[in-house]
């Protein structure tokens, strides 16, 4: 039997962004919350060693310990899903902060014509413009209603930009000026002003200048050290978690974070929920938690697990398409892009940012006409100066070969004399891909593991193809010697990196047969259980999902305390 | 060249980061790294190591077998040319046998439980075999095709010979029942690259000369100076470096 605790008033699962932006805002208003987080505690000063690319970029230092948890895969249901043994695809964090520590900074608004997909593109193209399977929804909210808690996460986080010609409408400008713009960055802007496209500097977590913010929290202007992606800050110039938003939460007296804290089960009676079930880690024992209101923000992958183990909402069913847990997981069209490799021209490439970079985002969402394309949305174009660590960049013109003596004089030649113009596609949804647990691997503690069906659809080929194009146009405007482009997209593969940005699965809409969660990601058959995160993304856009991560934080956070005030369904 | 060597590393400190920023002791609102930053006296600096042994090549897994061979494969990988040293060198092998040793020879933080399916590609490794029995295996393999092929050892082949023998494995050309010959091949690839270019600090890239080669600088601490510039040359920091400061 679980040791049982006294009750809280709201207890978090992950201490991440989500986690950690409802922490500082339930905590501000007086409510106690304890946040249980399954990995250890983290701080600035463990980012001493930080530059070194073998131990967080190869060895993967900050990510999830696989032997304990992974995930299994297959492309479709006639194949058996094996588990994903080593790294690729995607990485999982862990800790405190979560992946909001090791991520790379880029702060993206998903586009107005996100929110309302279905719609905007049924009213522009006709109904039959949907291919049969693809699973398009409405949000259940616009961008003019999301745009305030957009313009929070940015000012917490202090974004530095510029705006952006063909985006929604901001509120205000960005809280900090721009980064620095590199010669590769003036060669991109240059080139694509030329081809009379709309480029503008990166949104970027990484501070272009100190800034101090709302919560009177301080950060550190960026040093561009070329070290973000998967490694954590030691200047606290990058935007995470524990530099921002926990620390205010701590400060309040109200919040109490458990580390080692492994969530096993959300405990439900009747139509509520009355808590957690843990485990602590470090010594075996399985606590209960109880809690008058409960908010699941864990990655997405744990978010469904921890629903679907616990018997909380209805599974989804592919073939029916009925339910919800589970439904339109989506992830990211990556390998549209180009590499361009310049004979008379080195670059500083080692140095940069997680979020240095221009942008352009005339191909993405619907900011150009669809009709006579195969796909429907699109996505971002960009060249970013992220920092050209030495063991992971080694590309060669063509390709070939890839060791002895040609390959090391070619991949030594150019270390410094390529840069990579890329296409970050959004994902469509459709009927067949979804997760649900898997029925014979287990985790270290006897769990299911959450099982992804998932496989590119002939709309990413087709995205991918174009957007490849693209980049391999804005490539040779910039005198690139040699292009390579990466066009064709082939099946999805679990073992090469795309992107962290897997979305979906506990949706939000207007219509509780179709979502799972209301416009504030409170369940629509549970009142006292908030599911926050990309879990929440009906469809993932052509952006990185950060920003809309944070901002659907800030507004699950007023729905809770709505719902702390009043109870019932907040709207 | 005294131009250059002052822009090196010294402007970059840590000291000129924290007068840069404006950070004082009061304002460490930060905190954590920073705190640790502060400069120590001048006569505090840790004294130049003399030349000492170098008592990290010696080997914590590799028979002497094993460890020729892996040295001849890795040269022939990323050999010594004009641009500069090869695996040998830089001391690829030693870096391959320390790793076979921790975590990464055991899939220590990789989830190896049964049961085991022989997969889709795309589905990725799903052997039970652990790197360091995969190596032991495959340089095992590598020395009996070299025996079969040429009755030599794979030490004692001429340069060609011995990437032809590689390609055997690279083009999975090898008959193996155990383990996936282009697998081992991938995976000695990419330990090559990983121990001619990680830090020091692992016992490859030795006296950092894989950077050099290639205008990598290390581990800086900033390069606010630097980032909207033209290209240039900065002589490489390891992490060591962050310690003496």
């Amino acid at each position: 039997m679980a040791r049982k605790l006294p009750k809280v008033d709201v207890v978090i699962i992950g201490v991440g962004w989500a986690g950690g932006i409802i922490a500082s805002e339930l905590t501000k208003k007086g409510l106690k919350v304890v946040g249980l987080e399954r990995g250890k505690e983290r701080k600035t000063e463990d980012y001493f060693m930080v530059h070194d690319e073998l131990r967080y970029a190869l060895r993967y230092g900050m990510m999830q310990d696989l032997s304990k948890e992974t995930i299994t895969f297959r492309g479709n249901e006639r194949i058996r899903a094996l588990p994903m043994r080593q790294y690729g695809s995607f990485l999982l964090g862990d800790g405190l902060g979560g992946s909001g520590v090791h991520w790379n900074g880029q702060t993206f608004r998903f586009l107005p014509y996100d929110f309302e997909i279905y719609s905007k593109t049924v009213e522009r193209y006709g109904k039959n413009k949907i291919p049969a399977g693809m699973t398009l929804q409405d949000w259940g909210i616009t961008y003019d209603e999301l745009e305030p808690y957009y313009d929070k996460f940015e000012k917490l986080t202090g974004i530095s930009g510029e705006e952006n010609p063909l985006a929604g409408k901001r509120s205000n400008d960005y809280p900090t000026p721009p980064m620095k713009k590199s010669p590769p960055l003036q060669m991109f802007e240059e080139a694509t002003k030329k081809l009379k496209l709309h480029p503008y500097m990166m949104p970027s977590a990484n501070l272009s200048e100190s800034y101090t913010n709302p919560d009177g929290i301080k950060r550190a202007a960026c040093q561009y050290c070329g070290y973000c992606e998967r490694f954590g800050c030691e200047y606290g110039a990058k935007a995470d978690p524990v530099v921002t938003v926990i620390p205010v939460a701590n400060k309040t007296g109200n919040f109490e974070i458990r580390t080692h804290s492994n969530v096993r089960r959300i405990l439900k009676s009747g139509n509520k929920v009355t808590g957690v079930i843990y485990t602590d880690v470090t010594t075996g024992e399985d606590i209960e938690q109880p809690a008058d209101i409960v908010v699941l923000t864990s990655y997405v992958f744990n978010n469904i697990r921890l629903l679907l183990m616990s018997n909380v909402g209805k599974p989804y069913e592919p073939q029916s398409g009925k339910g919800v847990i589970g439904k339109n997981y989506a992830y990211q069209v990556i390998k549209g892009n180009a590499v361009g490799f310049f004979e008379d021209k080195e670059f500083n490439t080692f140095a940069g940012a997680g979020s240095l970079g221009m942008v352009l985002d005339d191909y993405n969402g619907d900011n150009f006409d669809h009709s006579k394309v195969n796909f429907i949305h699109g996505g971002m174009v960009s060249l970013s100066q992220t920092g050209m660590r030495p063991i992971q960049n080694n590309p060669v013109p063509g390709g070939k070969p890839t060791w002895g003596k040609e390959f090391k004089e070619k991949s030594v030649k150019y270390a410094n004399r390529f840069l990579s113009v890329a296409a970050q596609g959004s994902s469509m949804p459709f009927k067949h891909h979804f997760l649900d647990l898997d029925p014979s691997y287990k985790d270290a503690y006897g769990d299911p593991l959450i099982r992804i069906t998932f496989d590119f659809e002939n709309q990413d080929r087709q995205l991918a193809k174009f957007l490849a194009s693209k980049c391999e146009d804005i490539l040779k405007e910039m005198g690139a010697d040699h292009i390579d482009a990466m066009k064709d997209l082939g099946p999805y593969d679990i073992t090469t990196y795309q992107s962290t940005h897997n979305t979906g699965g506990v949706i939000m809409g207007d219509d509780p047969s179709t979502s799972a969660v209301n416009n504030y990601l409170q369940m629509w058959d549970v009142d006292n259980l908030f599911v926050v995160g990309a879990s929440a993304f009906p469809h993932n856009s052509g952006y990185n999902p950060t920003d809309t991560v944070g901002a659907l934080a800030y507004r699950a956070a007023e729905g809770i305390i709505k719902y702390h005030d009043k109870g019932g369904q907040v709207s | 060249m005294a131009e250059e060597n002052k822009e090196n590393p010294e402007s970059l400190s840590r000291r000129k980061f924290l007068r840069n920023t404006g950070f004082t002791v009061g304002g460490l609102a930060v905190g954590g790294v920073l705190g640790s930053l502060l400069p120590r006296k001048k006569e505090e600096k840790v004294a130049p190591a003399t030349k000492a042994e170098n008592f990290n090549q010696a080997l914590m897994y590799f028979t002497p077998e094993q460890f020729q061979l892996t040295e001849a494969a890795t040269e022939r990988i990323f050999p010594e040319e004009e641009s500069g040293p090869g695996a040998k060198a830089l001391g690829v092998a030693f870096f391959i046998d320390h790793q076979l040793a921790g975590d990464w020879g055991f899939n220590a933080r990789e989830y190896m439980q049964a049961p085991f399916f022989k997969g889709e590609k795309v589905q990725g490794y799903q052997g039970r075999l652990r790197r360091r029995d995969i190596f032991d295996i495959g340089l095992r393999e590598l020395q009996n095709h070299s025996m079969t092929v040429h009755k030599k050892k794979f030490t004692e082949l001429k340069e060609e010979e011995q990437d032809a023998i590689l390609r055997d494995f690279e083009e999975d050309k090898v008959n193996l029942t155990t383990i996936s010959p282009s697998g081992f091949f991938q995976m000695l690839r990419s330990a090559t690259l990983e121990g001619a270019y990680s830090d020091p600090l692992y016992g490859g890239n030795r006296n950092m000369d894989g950077w050099k080669m290639r205008n990598y600088p290390g581990s800086q601490m900033a390069y606010t100076d630097i980032i909207d510039k033209d290209f240039k040359k900065i002589n490489p920091q390891s992490l060591k470096n962050h310690l003496n400061h």
